[in-house]
């Protein structure tokens, strides 16, 4: 029970944390150090409830009746619930720290309050979301957070792009929020209760429904295509640190919605995991292939967000398909997997959005084609940039491969060895990985080699710097978070086993990850790794004349003026990729037609905008805002006509009602 | 047998992919006569012991696919001094992918179709399905009224394919008809480019709407 | 024990080897003499007894990039078996390994490409990742293939098939495979028909304009690398096409480095009769190889229960 009151206790402190930014003076930076401490001494109460949980016998639970109507106060911290509030006490945290340097409150007069008190509470909430079991708190809970990441993302309100992103993300989360009410509602009839326990023995049709259900709304949150619509435009928007706070942690918020209702759920149909296969495969490699074809530096990183949840929903697949054709090995590796990588992309991706937000400081613009050089001016933040991208593109031997070497080897395995009929079908998947894997090299290259790698291609990109320490310091934390995790994977399956076993219900005694794989090679294997670099080095250094001997320009390949701009932009580097998957991609293509013998200045313009919101939902908004209008003589402000309206209603019910309908 | 039968078969479908996928006229010649000879060794996998009528209608197919028939397409190509298709309807990529579908959905829809049990192991019948499709892939996208003849051998050998199903119920003079039926429409057809081609100094068939008055 | 000592010796002495005999056979077409069969080692030889010339532009990055391929691909080298033996280490899912390995050597060449900021070589690496994306995944659906016909998650025993060896009915998706993984092998090494090693019009080329600016012994490891590279797929292949073993053991060291010269020899035919496709038609050909990686699969599947 202890660690009930701790956690509880972590939520209450981070939620309120912005507090002291509010009553205090607007210049004031006293109010954002106390606000950033208090969010430390939050997270290590919850660090620490989470440590002692591991020492309590039983599942902690704990369950008041409150003044509303419906359901009750009932919180429990089960394995699942502390896989997922680990990232919740260390990303934001993090943020807060680096926030001190990057939103000084002294230069943000105008936001810097809201901004602090909705950060505490997105934290906050977000951790009452996971440990929430019971329907009526979690939609609560799932309410302040969507409300609180609404008002933390739209610091900038008086930007337009920054308005409209909030919009579509007020719309979007709120579309998904209704699908939650409807699926809670159907989860009240058949359980008879609000409470979020194991059901057994309902009728396939109202378990399939709540499953679609919860894809939907959840799906919304985590950014499944094409339900990410909200999801770029939000985090590019954002300030740096909500960005990595709503990428590392909030959309994880929605993969745990999916992970908790189909634990609840009996006996899951196959095409159940099927869907979320094809689902994860199609969101992995669209999402990647449209951050190949962005510009905006954040806005890449967000579409590789959704790239990662979709293998984050592959593994899922895989693991709901183990539970249905009974394969425990596959449920082990799929969700292990997949929960892992959820642990791993909450890393990376934050540090990689600190990262982004270190650089936008340093060079004043979001467009990776204006950049160039910053390797040279800023080699701390590149070096933890190289962790982090080498660590998201799943590369050995950071976390990132740790985690779909897991998701891999649990696919290979429905091929079915050992007289195991298997389910080769769902091997398939495999390939898309391996293209995501491949793409995400791609895409990472690009933005490396825009940004960090050649000489600057504007004079603010000439004169960035280091940044200070504060801003460093969370971003080292968090790579050393992914060499460890790369290192020694070993040392997560534990929590992991034990969220696997509550989620398939499976006896203690069955499979567990590190008896299905031998996932102590992975440690062993990057332990070579680095030793064997090093034995090249030292070699190298030892070679009889392998000096520098001169220093020159790059070669030029005879062309006798070269500057900044020759060089391959990230527009350039990518420009086969996004014609490779201009399927997916419609690029708007803007090509000057060069006539004479010596052209005039031309402009070459290539944009990928989203697909889906771009070509499909602001059009239909469009048709709508121009035929709805019309419904407006329904409303005529006069009380007898809404009585005859009400009249109208009961009449057809009645007729209804009669025939049977 | 039955495995090695399931490998020619393969090979025949790759170089169904190979002709969608290549511009040469002349590459597609050669492959399309490869594929007639290994369709003639096909009957000697499926049967246990030769006899005679399968013995000539093998030579005959060799004979006349293999052999015959790419020599007079290949003369007519001189003739006519084309060497390479332009510009298909749809691109060759496209055209790869169209057949790689059509092949797994001939892959995937012969498991389900009424056969006699002893084919369900082999390859024979979605390779024949997947040939003709290809066969009917070619004759769609291409202009050039040789790749046309092209396609309608390989659609040919699609047949031919299938019939192997038959081989015991159908009297060799059936088989023989068709092949005669194949030489002569490609002999005249082969005659005809040469006309096309001195009548409007091209073999693209998109010139053949001017008939239409 | 002794096994392992050689198989470690094969893959850092042969490779360059490789090159010189497809030189070798490139020349013979051509009716030249063409250079020593040994001349790859002499170059690499004298590469890394000179000093090096380094761009201004570049950071660290740059010679990282040679340096974290070699060690890549090194360690790639130790988790394929070659001829009839198991290789050094072996472990249930280690071509997951594998296949990533060589990722994180594109991730550090391409890298150092970029870093120079010349434009040739952003070029290259921008030819280099695209390409990859297609292989990469042909490359998954032939494990695919091999891992449900050996009914294993290791190397070892993927190439080395079933206990029994690979039967005849296996032959029709292994046919697919081995051309998808052929098409793969010229690719990922940069040979004609994708790329031509010899050109030195730096807007055709891939590999070689990604290293314009590396000198002495840096480029001397990524010739070498370049080389290991060819070595270690061209013995995955050669486990499909030519699964033939003999009895004595000691026979099959000679006969694999028999086999891979005749690979070599065909490298260097196609590279004869072959022309460079032009750069766009290059991703048809890529995705055949995926086609036909999918095909054996499907096949296998589907006719093979």
């Amino acid at each position: 029970m202890l660690s009930v009151w701790m956690i509880l206790t972590a939520i209450a402190v981070l939620g309120f944390s912005g507090l002291p930014v509010c009553l205090l003076s607007s210049r004031s930076v006293v109010g954002q150090r106390i606000a950033t401490l208090l969010m430390f001494l939050g997270s290590i109460i919850g660090l620490g409830g989470i440590a002692v949980s591991f020492n309590e016998a039983t599942t902690p639970t704990l369950c008041v009746p409150w003044f509303l109507p419906f359901g009750q106060f009932m919180v429990t911290i089960d394995a699942i619930s502390i896989l997922f509030l680990v990232p919740v006490f260390i990303v934001p945290v993090l943020g807060s720290i680096y926030g001190l340097r990057y939103w000084k409150q002294s230069e943000h007069q105008e936001n810097g309050q809201r901004l602090a008190f909705f950060y505490g509470l997105l934290a906050g909430s977000m951790a009452l979301v996971v440990i929430a079991h019971d329907a009526v708190l979690f939609l609560i809970a799932w309410e302040i957070m969507a409300i609180a990441a609404y008002f933390a993302a739209t610091a900038e309100d008086d930007n337009p792009d920054v308005c409209r992103a909030g919009w579509i993300y007020l719309i979007a989360t709120h579309v998904g929020t209704l699908c939650l009410i409807a699926m809670f509602a159907l989860w009240r009839h058949a359980t008879n209760s609000f409470a979020l326990m194991p059901i057994v023995g309902i009728p396939a049709e109202t378990a399939g429904t709540i499953f679609v259900l919860a894809l939907i709304g959840f799906g919304f949150k985590a950014g499944i295509m094409p339900l990410h619509v909200w999801l770029p435009g939000a985090h590019a928007n954002a300030p740096s640190h909500v960005s990595a706070v709503m990428s590392g942690v909030m959309l994880k918020m929605g993969v745990y919605g999916i992970i908790r209702m189909t634990a609840l759920l009996p006996m899951p149909a196959v095409w159940w995991g099927g869907t979320l296969l094809i689902l994860g495969a199609i969101t992995g490699v669209a999402g990647i292939a449209f951050a190949i074809g962005q510009n905006d530096i954040k806005r890449m990183l967000a579409y590789s967000s959704i790239e990662n949840i979709g293998i984050i929903i592959i593994g899922l697949g895989l693991a709901l398909l183990g539970r249905s054709l009974n394969q425990p090995v596959w449920v082990v590796l799929g969700l292990g997997g997949s929960l892992l990588h959820v642990w791993n992309h909450s890393l990376f991706k934050s540090l990689l959005f600190f990262n982004a937000g270190a650089i936008i400081h340093a060079a004043h613009t979001r467009n990776i084609d204006q950049m160039g050089g910053l390797a040279k001016r800023m080699p701390l933040v590149m070096v933890l940039f190289v962790v982090g991208a080498v660590a998201i593109c799943a590369l050995p031997p950071l976390n990132g491969f740790a985690s779909e070497w897991l998701i891999y080897n649990g696919l290979f395995n429905t091929l079915g060895f050992d007289g195991n009929a298997g389910f080769p079908a769902a091997a398939i998947a495999a390939v898309p990985l391996a293209m995501i894997g491949a793409l995400a090299v791609a895409c990472f290259i690009k933005m490396f080699g825009a940004v960090f790698l050649g000489s600057p291609r504007c004079e603010s990109a000439n004169h960035a710097h280091n940044q200070p320490l504060s801003m460093i310091m969370p971003m080292a934390v968090l790579a050393v978070g992914c060499i460890g995790i790369g290192l020694f994977p070993i040392i997560a399956t534990v929590p992991l086993d034990k969220a696997v076993k509550i989620w398939a219900s499976l006896p203690v005694q069955t499979v567990s990850i590190t008896t299905a794989v031998p996932l102590g090679w992975i440690a062993k294997m990057g332990l070579a790794f680095v030793v064997l670099i090093g034995v090249i080095i030292l070699v190298l250094k030892n070679l009889p004349r392998a000096k520098v001997v001169s220093r020159a320009g790059t070669w030029d390949c005879g062309y006798a003026r070269p500057t900044a701009r020759i060089q391959y932009t990230g527009s350039s580097f990518g420009q086969m990729l996004v014609s490779l998957f201009n399927f997916i991609l419609w690029p708007k293509t803007d090509l000057p037609a060069i006539h004479k013998l010596f052209p005039s200045t031309a402009r070459f313009k290539n944009i990928v905008p989203d697909t889906i919101l771009d070509r499909l939902i602001v059009p239909l908004f469009r048709i709508a805002g121009r035929y709805l209008p019309m419904l407006r003589i329904l409303q005529q402000g006069q009380t007898h006509f809404y009585v005859l309206y009400i009249l109208i209603i009961v009449i057809i019910l009645l007729i209804c009602g009669s025939i049977g309908v | 047998m039955t495995d090695l039968l399931n490998a020619v078969l393969v090979i025949i479908l790759v170089m169904n992919l190979f002709a969608l996928g290549t511009s040469r006229i002349n590459a597609v010649i050669r492959t399309v006569a490869i594929q007639g000879i290994l369709l003639g060794i096909i009957p000697l996998l499926i049967h246990k012991h030769l006899t005679i009528p399968v013995a000539i209608m093998i030579i005959v197919a060799v004979v006349i696919k293999g052999t015959v028939i790419p020599t007079i397409m290949i003369r007519a190509l001189r003739d006519a001094q084309i060497k390479r298709e332009v510009e298909p309807l749809i691109g060759f990529l496209p055209s790869i992918i169209l057949g790689a579908m059509a092949t797994a959905f001939a892959l995937l829809i012969a498991g389900q179709l009424p056969l006699a049990s002893q084919h369900y192991g082999t390859l024979l019948v979605p390779t024949s399905i997947a040939t003709v499709f290809v066969g009917f892939i070619l004759l769609v996208t291409r202009y050039k009224a040789i790749s046309q003849v092209i396609g309608y051998l390989v659609l040919e050998n699609g047949i031919f394919i299938f019939s192997m199903l038959l081989v015991e119920a159908m009297p060799l003079i059936v088989e023989m008809g068709v092949m005669l039926d194949l030489f002569v429409g490609i002999f005249v057809t082969c005659i005809i480019i040469n006309h096309i081609n001195q009548a409007f100094s091209s073999m693209d068939t998109r010139h053949l709407v001017s008939l239409k008055e | 024990m002794t096994d392992k000592i050689i198989h470690i010796l094969l893959l850092i002495v042969m490779p360059p080897l490789l090159l010189g005999v497809i030189n070798k056979t490139k020349a013979w077409f051509a009716g030249r003499n063409g250079p020593p069969v040994l001349q790859s080692y002499y170059d690499i030889i004298k590469l890394l007894r000179k000093g090096m010339v380094i761009s201004t532009t570049t950071t660290w990055i740059f010679i990282a990039g040679p340096v974290v391929t070699l060690a890549a691909v090194l360690l790639a080298g130790m988790l394929i078996p070659i001829g009839s033996f198991n290789s050094p280490i072996a472990f249930a899912g280690d071509l997951i390994l594998f296949a990533y390995l060589f990722g994180l050597a594109r991730f550090f060449t391409t890298a150092a490409a970029m870093d120079t900021g010349s434009p040739f070589e952003g070029m290259g690496s921008a030819r280099e990742v695209t390409f990859a994306c297609l292989s990469e995944p042909a490359m998954f659906f032939a494990f695919l293939v091999l891992a449900k016909l050996s009914g294993s998650l290791t190397l070892t025993h993927m190439l080395h098939g079933p206990a029994e060896g690979f039967s005849s009915a296996m032959a029709a998706p292994l046919i697919l495979v081995s051309i998808g993984l052929f098409v793969v092998l010229l690719a990922e090494t940069c040979r004609i028909p994708v790329d031509d090693p010899n050109t030195h019009l730096e807007l055709t080329m891939i590999h070689e304009v990604m290293v314009l600016d590396h000198s002495g012994p840096l480029l001397g490891i990524i010739l070498y690398s370049a080389a290991m590279k060819m070595f270690i797929l061209g013995t995955v292949l050669l486990h499909i096409i030519l699964p033939f073993q003999t009895r004595t053991m000691w026979i099959n060291w000679p006969m694999f480095i028999i086999e891979l010269l005749g690979l070599a020899i065909v490298i260097g035919i196609v590279e004869s009769i072959m022309a460079r496709l032009r750069m766009r038609h290059i991703p048809g050909l890529l995705i055949a190889a995926l086609l036909f990686c999918g095909f054996g699969f499907i096949l296998l599947v589907r006719y093979n229960q």
